[in-house]
C-alpha cells in the first residue's frame, strides 16, 4: 500500500505499460520486477543489456570558487585531484566517522561537480551539504532530472544504436554529452554501463529507442539488489550505515593515502583512531553452503556457538547459482574459507567467508 | 473423487480419503516470483491450522505457508529440494508442497472453492 507522502517515478506510466510490479523503497513507489521476473532479468542484464530507471537516486551540482574546499570537508576525497570527467566512490561521514552516505563525486571542471546520492538519504543529504555549503563561496543545486541505467556488456552497443556514442569514457568517468545530460560509465551490477542523468523529455525518447532494441529489457529493483549483491556493492541502510565506518566497512581502498593521513573532512578524526585501533568488525562475504538463502539480520557464530557477526543482506545469486550474502564478523573471522555458521530459524546453516564480489566485475576501464 | 479447495492465503488443498495435498495457487507463486529453496516439513509433523508448514524462498524474500487445517504430514514434495522451480511452473501439479492426513475434516467446510477463490482474487 502506498500512502500520500510516497514518491513516484515520473516514467510510471512506462512502467505500468511495461507491466511492472511495484513496491516502496525508500520512500518511493518503485518497479521491483517485470513480466520476465527476477531470476531471467539478473540473468539478462549479465548477458546483454538491462534497463533501470534510478530516478529515486538524486543528482546534485555543487559549484563556485570553492566547491573543491566544500566537498574535501563533506568527504573523505581530494576533489582538486580529480581529473575533469574523473569520479570516485565517497562519502558523508558523521563525526563518529560512520557512513550517513555514499556517494560518486565527477568533476566536471575546476569549480564545478556532479554529486550523485541514494535516494533514501537525498534529503538528509541535501541539507547536510547546504548546512556546509554556508562556509564556503559553492553552491548546491539539487537537478530535477531522470535518471537511468544501462547495464551489461550489449549497453554500449545499444546506446550506440540509440544514437548516444559512448566512444572512449572509461569506467569511473562521466560527461555532459547534452544540454542537462550527465552520464556516466558507471553502475550498481559489476557490468560494463552508463548512468545517465536528463530531463524527462529526453529520457521518453531515449527509452523509446532503447525499448526497441531487442537487446535491452527493463530490470526491476528486485535483480538490481541481487546483481549488486553478487558484484558485492553495498547498500545503504544495510551494508553500511552510520553505525558503520569505512574501516570495519573494508571500504578505504575509497580514501586516497595523503586524505587518511592529513585531510580536514569531518569525522577525520574519530576515522583515523578507528583505523588505529582495528576495526572489531570487517565486512566480508559470506557463501551459505547448499541451497538455502540467508538472509539480512540472520545471526553468526563461530564453531563453538559463539557469537561472531550478522548478515546485512543476502539472497541469491542467480548468475552465481547459490546463495550469496554480506555482512560483518569479528575481525579474527574475516579470512575467506573461515566457516562459521548462520541462524536461520533454528537451523545453522554452515557459511564460508569468502571473497567478493562473487561473480567478477566486468568493468570498461581501458 | 478428489475435492479442490482454497483458501484466503492462497493456498489449495486436493482432498481424498482424508488425505489432502497442498500446494500454493498459481496467483500465489506469480506474487513470490521465482522459487529458488523450499524448506519441507518432516514426515510424521503434527500441524495445527496456522502453524507454518512450509517456508517457501525466492530470489528476494522468505514467505511461510501456513497449515489450512488441522493435521499431521504424511509426505513432503522431495522433488523440490533439487528443483524448487516446479511450484512456478507447475503450482497446481508437479509443484505441490505436503501432504497431510486431516485431524477434523469439518474443517474444509470454511474454505473456499475455486469459483469463491476466483472471485476472492479478482
Amino acid at each position: 500500500m502506498t500512502g500520500d507522502d510516497t514518491k513516484h517515478l515520473p516514467l510510471e506510466d512506462i512502467h505500468m505499460a511495461a507491466g511492472a510490479r511495484f513496491g516502496a523503497f525508500a520512500g518511493w513507489s518503485m518497479p521491483l520486477t517485470y513480466p520476465a521476473g527476477v531470476m531471467k532479468e539478473h540473468l539478462h542484464t549479465r548477458e546483454q543489456a538491462g534497463l533501470f530507471d534510478i530516478s529515486h537516486m538524486k543528482l546534485f551540482e555543487v559549484s563556485g570558487p570553492e566547491a573543491v574546499a566544500l566537498l574535501n570537508r563533506a568527504c573523505p576525497l581530494d576533489a582538486g585531484a580529480l581529473e575533469i570527467s574523473q569520479s570516485k566512490l565517497s562519502f558523508f561521514l558523521n563525526e563518529a566517522g560512520g557512513i550517513l552516505d555514499d556517494l560518486i563525486v565527477t568533476s566536471l571542471g575546476d569549480t564545478r561537480f556532479m554529486v550523485v546520492a541514494n535516494a533514501g538519504n537525498a534529503v538528509a543529504d541535501e541539507k547536510h551539504l547546504r548546512a556546509l555549503a554556508a562556509d564556503f563561496d559553492a553552491k548546491v543545486e539539487p537537478l530535477d532530472r531522470v535518471f537511468l541505467a544501462i547495464q551489461g556488456p550489449e549497453a554500449w552497443a545499444a546506446l550506440s544504436r540509440a544514437g548516444i556514442e559512448t566512444g572512449s569514457l572509461l569506467f569511473m568517468h562521466g560527461v555532459e554529452p547534452r544540454k542537462n545530460w550527465f552520464m556516466s560509465r558507471s553502475g550498481y551490477t559489476g557490468e560494463d554501463g552508463f548512468e545517465i542523468g536528463l530531463p524527462e523529455a529526453d529520457a521518453r525518447d531515449l527509452v523509446a529507442k532503447l525499448l526497441g532494441d531487442e537487446r535491452v529489457l527493463w530490470i526491476g529493483l528486485a535483480a538490481r539488489d541481487s546483481l549488486r549483491l553478487e558484484a558485492g556493492l553495498c547498500l545503504h541502510g544495510q551494508d553500511i550505515t552510520p553505525e558503520t565506518d569505512p574501516a570495519s566497512a573494508a571500504l578505504m581502498w575509497a580514501i586516497p593515502k595523503e586524505v587518511r593521513a592529513s585531510g580536514a573532512f569531518i569525522g577525520a578524526d574519530a576515522l583515523r583512531a578507528a583505523v588505529e585501533r582495528g576495526p572489531a568488525q570487517k565486512r566480508v562475504g559470506l557463501k551459505p553452503e547448499g541451497r538455502q538463502p540467508v538472509r539480512a539480520g540472520a545471526a553468526l557464530f563461530d564453531a563453538d556457538g559463539n557469537p561472531a557477526g550478522h548478515v546485512t543482506s543476502g539472497g541469491f545469486g542467480p548468475s552465481a547459482g547459490h546463495p550469496v550474502a554480506m555482512g560483518y564478523v569479528a575481525t579474527p573471522l574475516a579470512k575467506p574459507g573461515t566457516r562459521v555458521f548462520a541462524d536461520v530459524r533454528g537451523t545453522k546453516i554452515p557459511v564460508d567467508i569468502s571473497s567478493l564480489p562473487f561473480t567478477p566485475h566486468r568493468y570498461r576501464k581501458g | 473423487m478428489a475435492t479442490t479447495y482454497f483458501t484466503t492465503d492462497h493456498e489449495w488443498l486436493r482432498v481424498e480419503g482424508g488425505i489432502a495435498t497442498v500446494g500454493i495457487t498459481d496467483y500465489a507463486q506469480e506474487q513470490l516470483g521465482d522459487l529458488v529453496f523450499v524448506e519441507l516439513p518432516e514426515t510424521g509433523k503434527k500441524l495445527t491450522k496456522g502453524d507454518t508448514a512450509v517456508v517457501v524462498e525466492s530470489v528476494k524474500a522468505a514467505s511461510d505457508v501456513y497449515a489450512p487445517v488441522d493435521g499431521e504430514i504424511t509426505e513432503a514434495n522431495g522433488t523440490l529440494s533439487s528443483d524448487p522451480s516446479l511450484v512456478n511452473s507447475a503450482a497446481t501439479g508437479a509443484g505441490w508442497l505436503w501432504k497431510m492426513k486431516l485431524a477434523d475434516e469439518s474443517q474444509l467446510a470454511g474454505l473456499m472453492d475455486e469459483a469463491a477463490y476466483k472471485a476472492h482474487i479478482g
